[in-house]
């Protein structure tokens, strides 16, 4: 057995909890948040939008299957730090590449084990989202705490800016290292898709993109030509794409007002659909607001109801912001979708523009694909739209 | 959609007597079903045969009908009910089976019945093999590769065409897949083909891909009419692939898929019950995944409620039954709520922040002929679950929750202590699955086994075996501590780990008290967590919770109400299942009536019990001293329930009452003195009652002197155990010497009580209940045996059909003055034997009596509910319930047995209790009664055709009173040498057929050909021959009819003439309600 190293977890109101360190010998300080999805540490880990986040999962055995390159979100990961129950000794699976410590050491991720995960998170579900720190490095609890305190608040941080592209590219669909494939057991082809062979081009603002939204565009019938936040509508333009596209990302969405400003000034032109910030986006673009939730919605089994097919999706979601639905009245956009734990909006749709957005995954990894036809709906009104029919 | 209007009434099926693969889960199920429905309103029609059941209580549907599960009787339940619909998918496969036999024979069509939840084309698609495997490769999901072929050298291209060894060989149409293998090479596979292709009667196998060793996954999904599905659970096998699903540990979440993975599963099951074509309710489907590739296998659905959905229930706090109840008559899973959470709504899924851990619960000593192999054929008998922070943590509960004597995986008591098994018993418990392989592992780790070559021999899943490895390896650093030098961080750590008190005492050399002690010092203090089905992100308002060393207790703060806890019974085993749980229930029902707070703790996830709407507050804990004073003290309950639990409850009540724990009704001290003889004798002569002449042996030499004194026949058994484990009748020094040691070894340290056996004795068992000043009879049930035969495997009929009244003045007399002397508050149960006109008392024990529930159906009252509140302090006079009511209807109570899952078991009946469950035949005629029972018992009373006589040479003489009435009644007696000679001797024509040794064909051949209808055959001696078991075992493979005592095949016979002389009707337990005579 390895030598255990201690490990400590500091909240801003005072709390601190000792476990076991794991991952790189590090010292960060973020936001607190928990995600209750079963499956999917690895692609939680590599979102983008928990950038500036230290997470902790409710499932209580954590790395059981180890990290392989498909599943990754990102090339490095991007939460800033990682809470666990337990951590596996061991890796089991026949995609496992590398162990879930050994992979968050090499990228400088400190990670704390053997905390009363459950109890944390009653306490962020009461309090709400907290500032903390973690420190798998030797660090006193007063310390722990004060760090803990003057970590940057995550209302008014522009986040967009550590997570978004350096230039703008074009999405390779069929370079290897994408793994753009869709995840199919072998022996399956159940759920397979097979893109139109016609493809449109697709403006992608890349606010801190998970890989798989760009893999679910591609295997949609779109050619992905990925933009950084800063680029301007006119750069846009110059790309002439058949549609635009709003990624996730992480941060309050009321604190870019340079995004906010570029969409508005495409939203007339380009059928537009927005995921997560993205949604975010659209909604101050079409001058509506954002507010903080209590402590979020981060998890793989949020029930989103349709409120114009009355169907309910079972959805991904990662988000600490929500639209206000009463902002969005004289925009021209009306609520599509709420969630039912809580009401909140999940969805929105313009009236007359070719225009949609939802602030859940419906990219999936981690969490159920019940959504992914929402790539397929924004294809269709990419070629309704371009058959001169909006 | 709201609920359906176009529905009134609702037909539903329940699952029969419990036998092995349906057991408690299909009570549960069926009772959430009942209680959702009348909740919107609907009638609802209940048939089920067993009586055991809650939800067979009169309270739970608007009409019970506690009659055989057959298409005739259900033909007349439908024309008189007329009921709107029929929910096939509550009651197991005993109900899916039954609806579509109605569905088939046109009688649901021709009364115009609606079946609800999964219509006839989608449960053929479901169940048969052929059309399930063309649906899966239609929507593009992989199955086992298989090719039927009918030579030798279609054999050959099969194996070509499938690629690798080892292949699985099914011949078609030989019973129980004989003939049958796994060929590991060509040479095996070509002789195992040609062996099969001969045994078929059709000259035909099916060659299929082996999936032995790989992983096996189950998910739990829900549908609704708006096709919304949603995943309750994913649950991962310990076992891999080869042991059947109900025999292998699970564990809930599935712990080594990625999420890709887990995600791909989760669609292909959503396809699965879209192609299926189930419309709203719940399914579980199997998934076997290779290990090495990734490549995903459907193995099978089920479209219906299962046992894995009553586990994934109570796993997540998700009610499977009472939303798929609720879904078929038209909700949707978005205008449910969500119970626990209230807020949120049902249409999500279950996310969970602990682990869940099952193991299957065996009873291989009661079969010890069988094998005791464990294969893809169900062999439990029952189950405990537990939950832990961990997978440590819960596997550790959940194997001291077991009750097999295992205090966890190590750590002393049986299994776990510094035994070194053989290094070749090692390898080949390993290898071949069994029901100890969990504790050949920790002693593959002692003998320096690794994690991989552990692997290579089980195939179970690495992850498993390091965290077994991880237990062990505490356990090694334990041992070389002491109470006084661990560290409070490694004491903490080791009870995150599943460590009971009693292990840690065991390792750190100390006891449990001081182990105890020194824990609560250094405040490694137990915390109570909640399921809340969302792994705390919403408050949860339902107080059910499981143990963990954490930071945070959550028990909700009293409530100012006088607490009173109730144990429960653990996990199913012969001798102790439903009918304990069913007193247990009904305690907790009493108390809320009452105004209390009831308090349940129990293990087995199979239970109304553990349903988080019976009790006040329920805690899915172990049953040990440990778990349960625990709780006691952390609730600050004001008493504890222990006499319906069964032996579990009982064997801690003298620990607990020590402990400071308020036993309430009876005291210990009575309990203890019934089982104790030398008390035991004094209160027989205080009361001035006899019991048959006894003694009472510490020592096997003891044993046989003690024999020799009261002269044989004798009946040998341990004390303080339920079911008659290890009990005998001997009727040689012989005998018993051949078995003596077995007896001790049931209860080591505890005397054996030998008595003399009364032959041809009638047997009674009574049930009553009081309150310490007065006593009430229940009911009194003479037994259809004689004496000799366990009350639990015996056919009983009530009221006593053959006993004198002055006969039983005298027993009642005997049971007052009893209750009285023992000071009984709440239940007892007294066993007496009459021959020559004399009364004995064979046993007495002051607690519930596996007969409570159905006395209570006999004659419409509660027994339980009343004894829970007369031992809460209420008398039977507050109560109204002062005089004994014996029905004027006939009650008969039959036992159904697993034999046909144990080939090579010993069939007959016995002193040692072996069967699962019962049934209850009611009617105003003794022999329809009967015949009902044995209707309901299955396969049910012959009315023609030819019968088997075979008799113990002592039942000649009635043998051939019976042999004539059969032949007045229309039957063709067929026999072998002794009894045919005796018949003919007799002038009873009978034909003469070949012994099992003679020649052919012999009774088995006409069994099999379907040329027997009924068989008589009484044993001689202690283990039947040969060749008789050989045709008992046909007769159950063959579903006919078999009597194995001579009172039991006259019973038959009446049974018979009475279906032939009268029209078999059906009538409702309502309506059965004031049919008493008081006494």
């Amino acid at each position: 057995m390895s030598t255990v190293q201690p490990a400590v977890l500091a909240l801003e109101d005072g709390t601190v909890l000792h476990g076991r360190a794991f991952g790189a010998a590090a010292i960060v300080a973020g936001e607190c948040v928990f995600n209750t999805s079963m499956t999917g540490y690895q692609e939680i880990l590599t979102d983008p939008s928990y950038f500036g986040q230290i997470v902790t999962m409710t499932a209580v055995q954590i790395g059981n299957y180890g990290v392989n390159a498909e599943d990754a979100e990102a090339a490095v990961p991007k939460a800033s730090g990682f809470v666990v129950r337990e951590l596996s000794p061991v890796v089991s699976n026949w995609r496992a590449q590398l162990p879930l410590g050994d992979w968050l050491a090499r990228h400088g991720i400190p990670g704390i084990s053997e905390v009363d995960t459950r109890a944390l998170t009653k306490k962020l579900r009461v309090t709400g989202a907290m500032k903390c720190c973690l420190s798998t490095l030797p660090l006193s609890d007063a310390e722990a705490v004060a760090r803990a305190r003057g970590c940057r608040d995550m209302t008014g941080s522009d986040y967009v800016k550590d997570t978004t592209c350096a230039a703008p590219f074009a999405w390779r669909g069929d370079a290897p290292a994408n793994h753009n494939a869709q995840y199919l057991p072998v022996g399956t082809t159940c759920g397979a898709l097979s893109a139109p062979a016609k493809r449109f081009r697709v403006a992608a603002f890349d606010l801190g993109a998970k890989h798989s939204i760009w893999r679910k565009l591609v295997n949609h019938g779109f050619d992905v030509q990925v933009f950084p936040a800063t680029a301007t509508h006119a750069q846009v333009r110059e790309h002439a794409p058949d549609a635009v596209f709003l990624s996730n990302g992480p941060g309050d969405p009321a604190a870019l007002p340079y995004i906010h400003q570029t969409v508005t000034a495409l939203l007339p032109d380009y059928p537009i659909f927005g995921i997560c910030l993205g949604h975010q986006m659209l909604t101050h673009a079409l001058g509506g607001t954002t507010f903080k939730l209590k402590f979020g919605h981060r998890g793989g089994n949020q029930p989103v109801k349709n409120l114009e097919t009355g169907k309910v999706s079972i959805t991904a979601q990662n988000h600490g912001f929500a639209t206000d639905p009463k902002s969005l009245e004289k925009t021209g956009a009306v609520v599509t979708e709420v969630n039912l734990n809580d009401g909140t909006v999940e969805g929105l749709r313009h009236t007359r523009l070719p225009i949609f957005s939802v602030q859940y995954h419906p990219e999936a990894a981690p969490g159920p694909n019940d959504a992914d036809p929402l790539f397929t709906d924004f294809y269709r009104l990419v070629e309704t739209r371009k058959a001169g029919k909006i | 959609m709201p609920k359906r209007s176009d529905l009134k009434s609702i037909l539903i099926i329940g699952a029969g007597p419990i036998v092995i693969g349906q057991a408690c889960e299909f009570d549960y199920s069926g009772t959430q079903a009942c209680k959702a429905l009348r909740e919107e309103g609907y009638r609802v029609i209940l048939v089920n045969s067993n009586p055991a059941t809650i939800m067979t209580d009169p309270e739970f549907a608007d009409v019970t009908y506690i009659e055989p599960l057959t298409v005739e009787i259900l033909e007349k339940i439908i024309a008189k009910e007329k009921p709107s619909a029929l929910l096939p998918t509550l009651g197991g496969q005993t109900a899916l089976n039954l609806a579509m036999d109605l569905n088939a024979a046109g009688i649901l069509q021709k009364y115009g019945v609606e079946m609800i939840g999964a219509k006839p084309a989608a449960i053929a698609k479901g169940e048969d093999r052929q059309l399930f495997k063309e649906a899966m490769l239609k929507i593009g999901l992989d199955v086992a590769k298989s090719r039927t072929v009918k030579t030798i050298e279609e054999a050959r291209a099969a194996a070509e065409l499938l690629g690798a060894f080892p292949l699985i060989i099914r011949p078609s149409f030989t019973l129980g897949g004989a003939g049958g293998g796994i060929a590991y090479n060509r040479e095996e596979f070509e002789r195992i083909c040609a062996n099969g292709l001969d045994l078929s009667p059709v000259h035909e196998v099916l060659v299929e891909e082996c999936l032995l060793g790989w992983k096996e996954f189950e998910m739990e999904v829900m549908r609704d009419h708006k096709d919304q599905c949603v995943v309750i659970c994913s649950i991962e096998n310990f076992d891999p692939m080869g042991v059947h699903t109900g025999d292998s540990i699970t564990v809930a979440p599935a712990m080594t898929l990625t999420d890709k993975e887990y995600q791909a599963m989760r669609d292909a099951s959503f396809a699965v019950i879209r192609e299926i074509g189930v419309e709203t309710g719940g399914s579980n489907i199997q998934f076997a995944v290779d290990p090495q590739t990734g490549r995903q296998v459907v193995i099978e659905m089920n479209p219906r409620v299962s046992r894995s959905s009553a586990l994934a229930s109570k796993a997540t706090g998700f009610p499977i039954a009472k939303i798929a109840a609720k879904l078929a008559v038209g909700y949707a899973l978005d205008e449910l709520r969500n119970d626990i959470t209230r807020l949120t709504p049902a249409s999500f899924e279950p996310t969970i922040d602990y682990v869940v851990t099952k193991i299957p619960r065996f009873t291989f000593e009661k079969f010890p002929e069988a094998d005791a192999t464990l294969t893809s054929a169900m062999k439990s008998v029952g189950e405990a679950m537990a939950i832990g922070r961990t997978f440590k943590e819960s596997l550790q509960k959940c194997l001291r929750s077991l009750e097999t004597g295992a205090r966890g995986f190590g750590g002393g008591g049986k299994h776990g202590g510094d035994e070194r098994p053989d290094d070749n018993v090692i390898r080949s418990k390993l290898a071949t699955p069994n029901a100890e392989r969990i504790f050949y592992i920790r002693h593959a780790f002692m003998a320096g086994y690794t994690v991989s070559q552990i692997f290579d021999l089980t195939k179970i899943d690495p992850w498993f075996l390091h965290q077994l490895r991880e237990i062990w390896e505490m356990e090694v650093e334990l041992k070389k501590l002491s109470l006084a030098s661990i560290a409070t961080g490694l004491l903490r750590r080791a009870k995150q780990f599943g460590f009971s008190d009693a292990q840690l005492a065991h390792l750190l050399s100390s006891d449990l008290t001081a182990v105890r002690a020194h824990r609560k010092q250094a405040g490694v203090a137990t915390t109570y967590r909640l399921v809340d089905t969302c792994a705390a992100e919403f408050e949860a308002f339902t107080p059910y919770y499981y143990s963990s060393y954490g930071d945070e207790n959550e028990i909700l703060p009293p409530t100012g109400k006088r607490k009173i806890m109730i144990l429960g019974g653990g996990p199913n085993r012969i001798g102790q299942g439903i009918e304990f749980d069913y007193c247990c229930v009904h305690a907790s029902f009493a108390l809320r009536e009452l105004g209390l707070e009831s308090v349940m703790v129990n293990s087995n996830p199979e239970t109304v019990s553990t349903d988080y709407d019976t009790s006040d507050r329920l805690y899915f804990e172990p049953l040990t001293l440990e778990d349960v004073l625990e709780i006691y003290q952390q609730e600050k309950c004001d008493g504890a329930i222990v006499q319906f639990g069964g032996q579990t409850p009982l064997n801690l009540a003298t620990a607990l009452k020590a402990n400071g724990v308020n036993i309430i009704g009876t005291s210990p001290e009575s309990i203890e003195a019934a089982e104790d003889r030398k008390l035991f004798s004094a209160i027989l002569a205080q009361t001035g009652l006899k019991s048959p002449e006894h003694r009472t042996a510490l020592s096997e030499a003891e044993a046989l002197a003690s024999a020799a004194t009261l002269g044989y026949p004798v009946l040998v058994r341990p004390s303080f155990v339920l079911g008659g484990r290890g009990m005998f009748i001997l009727y040689s020094e012989d005998e018993l010497k051949a078995v003596v040691r077995q007896v001790f070894d049931v209860m080591p340290g505890k005397p054996v009580l030998i008595d003399k056996f009364l032959e041809d004795a009638i047997e009674l068992d009574v049930d009553c209940i009081a309150d310490g000043e007065i006593s009430v009879i229940g009911g009194m049930l003479e037994h259809i045996e004689y004496a000799g035969v366990h009350s639990g495997d015996a056919a009983m009929v009530m009221p006593p059909h053959t006993l004198s009244p002055e006969m039983l003045t005298a027993v009642r007399a005997a049971t007052h003055a009893l209750a009285q002397a023992l000071k009984v508050v709440g239940l007892m149960n007294v066993q007496f034997a009459i021959k020559g006109g004399e009364l004995f008392v064979l046993e007495v024990n002051p607690r519930a009596s596996r007969t409570v529930p159905f006395v209570a159906k006999a004659i419409g009252v509660p027994l339980a509910k009343l004894a829970a509140k007369v031992m809460a302090g209420k008398k039977l006079r507050e109560l109204g319930f002062t005089r004994e009511q014996t029905p004027k209807h006939w009650c008969v109570k039959e036992a159904v047995f697993p034999f046909v899952r144990f080939p090579g078991a010993t069939i007959a009946l016995s002193p040692e209790m072996r069967s699962t469950g019962e049934v209850m035949g009611l009617d105003d005629d003794l022999g329809i009664a009967f015949a009902k029972a044995q209707a309901a018992a299955k396969p049910g009373l012959p009315v023609a055709g030819n019968v088997f006589l075979s008799v113990k040479d002592a039942d000649k003489p009635r043998a051939v009173e019976l042999a004539r009435q059969l032949v007045e009644l229309g039957f063709t007696l067929c026999s072998t040498s002794g009894t045919a000679t005796v018949l003919a001797a007799a002038g009873v024509p009978v034909v003469r057929i070949a012994k099992i040794d003679e020649g052919r064909p012999t009774a088995v051949d006409m069994i099999k050909n379907g040329q027997i209808q009924l068989i008589l055959n009484t044993p001689g001696g202690l283990v039947p021959r040969k060749d008789e078991n050989k045709i008992r075992q046909a007769a159950y493979a063959h579903n006919v009819c078999l009597m194995t005592t001579i009172t039991g095949a006259m019973a038959a016979v009446n049974g018979i003439r009475a279906l032939k002389s009268h029209q078999v009707g059906v009538r409702p337990i309502q309506s059965y309600k004031g049919n008493v005579t008081v006494v």
